[in-house]
């Protein structure tokens, strides 16, 4: 742990890594509450694999057609909000079942993605990255980015939190209460896009879901308010986003994996509390 | 003052492409009336509630609520969903489900202002949940959550309520008590309840449609066993019982 705190000291990667964490964090609290509650995990899941193809364009312009302005990150921004908007189109107003389209996207995205990065020259290891994530990569550039969109989520996650909260809640009600129910869905689908690409820096886009979903579980176990899951899920998430980076720093082992494995014994540990609680 | 009905409907017609649900339909509930819709399953009762409600439009006829048409009214509609469309794990305390019905009132973004808290107090006091307030609405039971979504249909201050099954699967002991609370309320406001459950047609109501694709409206006390039998097509009796009139097969 000393030698740890020694590392982060010394080494401007690791301050990045663990403020792309915690700002990580931040929209995984807010936003995974209001994708948890309003059941859209495989919205997000959707997304997250759409954003490869994005990540391989942008990689491919950059490296073939020389577009240096143009980062990986700003790829994953555009595909996430692309692909959210026609998912929400798609629930909202036509006739064809909507987790069918959400796997094609899915699979599509991905395919779009890896023929991208295959004619990118030297290009192809940053596939892995993408897919798993590498947190240690994070530059002071790209987290000016991820620090921007966390703000403008939970800016948007906090001042509508009552509009959002009853088009979640009972979506009809809040029709008739006068609410566009449909700009709020959009809304919170741009919001969960935003926030995938946060998160895809941090654990890479595999295993988005698993860090938007989990500590919202958790946090649902003791908390009976979304505001107070938010909060609660919030904490959660930076305790394992940073406990990951202080386990896997000393043997080397994949942060992002180690930061779900994490969450996943977290989660499994709070299940069978539960259960223990509940029969004795 | 030309128009004193809360509700009426003009030879209303309504189709989900197919053949009509609802078809013809001619209807005027006066203000403060107490109403029971009742009807069998698939005959159009939602439909009709969704035609009040401004959620879906009459291909042929007009509706118009409290003097507008049906779209414009709904903000000055109270309206109770049937209970089991809602998520019971959903994390949110009692304040904040009947809060959403100061929806629309208030400012656009940010909190709800003291203003509207005040107004959910005094409803909750008025449906008897004062004390519970800050629980979950998952930690309640069945009736005590349908009080939770009468209080938040009152909670939007409306001239009329409208309320979907509103004691199904309620102990009658229960049931009693919700019907004595409505009852108070139809005092100030016009009351209207669908019941999906034929078996109790409670005597407190002013009023019974029965829908079955056509409407017929009745004094509680001229409901004829003849006239329920023609709309269930089926012999029916009715018992006087207590405080109800049960509609037997």
């Amino acid at each position: 742990m000393i030698e740890f705190l020694d590392a982060v000291a010394k080494n401007s990667f690791l301050q990045h890594a663990l403020l792309a964490g915690i700002f990580a964090s931040v929209a995984c609290g807010v936003v995974g509450s209001y994708v948890v509650a309003r059941r859209i995990t495989y919205v997000a899941g959707g997304v997250a694999h759409c954003t490869l193809g994005g990540m391989g364009i942008a990689g491919y312009l950059h490296e073939v057609y020389q577009w240096t302005w143009l980062s990986p990150l700003h790829g994953a921004v555009a595909a996430a909000l692309v692909a959210a908007m026609i998912i929400g189109w798609v629930i909202l107003r036509s006739k064809e079942r909507e987790d069918t389209v959400i796997s094609a996207l899915w699979a599509i995205g991905m395919a779009v993605g890896i023929l991208f990065i295959h004619a990118t020259p030297g290009y192809r290891e940053n596939l892995m990255s993408y897919l798993f994530g590498n947190i240690l990569l994070v530059s002071g550039k790209d987290l000016y980015l991820i620090g921007a969109l966390d703000l403008l989520v939970v800016g948007i996650g906090v001042l509508f939190y009552n509009k959002l909260l009853a088009v979640c809640f009972d979506e009809e009600f809040a029709r008739l209460r006068g609410l566009s129910v449909e700009f709020y869905f959009l809304l919170l689908l741009c919001m969960t896009a935003l926030t995938v690409v946060v998160l895809v820096t941090v654990v890479g886009l595999v295993m988005v879901i698993a860090l938007l979903t989990l500590p919202v579980a958790i946090a649902g176990r003791f908390a009976t308010r979304l505001w107070k899951v938010m909060v609660l899920a919030t904490g959660i998430s930076i305790a394992v986003t940073t406990g990951g980076l202080v386990i896997s720093y000393q043997p080397n082992l994949p942060a992002g994996a180690t930061t779900i494995a994490l969450a996943g014994v977290l989660y499994l540990l709070v299940l069978v509390g539960a259960r223990v609680c509940k029969t004795t | 003052m030309a128009d004193e009905a809360a509700i009426r409907l003009s030879d209303v017609s309504f189709t989900y492409d197919g053949p009509p649900v609802v078809e013809h339909v001619n209807l005027a509930i006066p203000e403060r009336d107490f109403v029971c819709v009742i009807g069998p399953n698939g005959g159009g009762k939602t439909t009709l509630l969704k035609l009040v409600l401004g959620l879906i439009k009459p291909q042929q006829g007009s509706v118009e609520v409290l003097g507008h048409p049906a779209h414009y009214a709904c903000r000055r509609i109270g309206y109770m969903p049937q209970h089991v469309q809602l998520d019971p794990q959903f994390p949110v305390s009692v304040m904040d489900v009947v809060l959403m019905g100061r929806l629309g009132k208030g400012r656009g973004v940010g909190p709800y202002r003291r203003a509207d808290k005040a107004v959910v107090l005094r409803v909750l006091d008025e449906v008897g949940l004062g004390k519970v307030r800050d629980r979950a609405f998952s930690a309640l039971s069945g009736g005590q959550r349908r009080r939770v979504l009468i209080a938040r249909a009152l909670a939007c201050e409306p001239e009329l309520l409208l309320l979907d099954e509103p004691t199904a699967h309620l102990d009658p002991t229960v049931q009693d008590d919700l019907y004595a609370l409505l009852r108070d309320l139809n005092q100030r406001l016009t009351v209207v309840i669908v019941s999906h459950d034929i078996g109790f047609v409670s005597v407190f109501f002013k009023t019974v449609v029965c829908v079955n694709r056509t409407v017929h409206t009745h004094p509680t006390s001229e409901l004829s066993n003849r006239r329920v039998a023609e709309m269930y097509g089926r012999e029916v009796r009715i018992v006087h019982q207590g405080g109800m009139e049960k509609i037997e097969n």
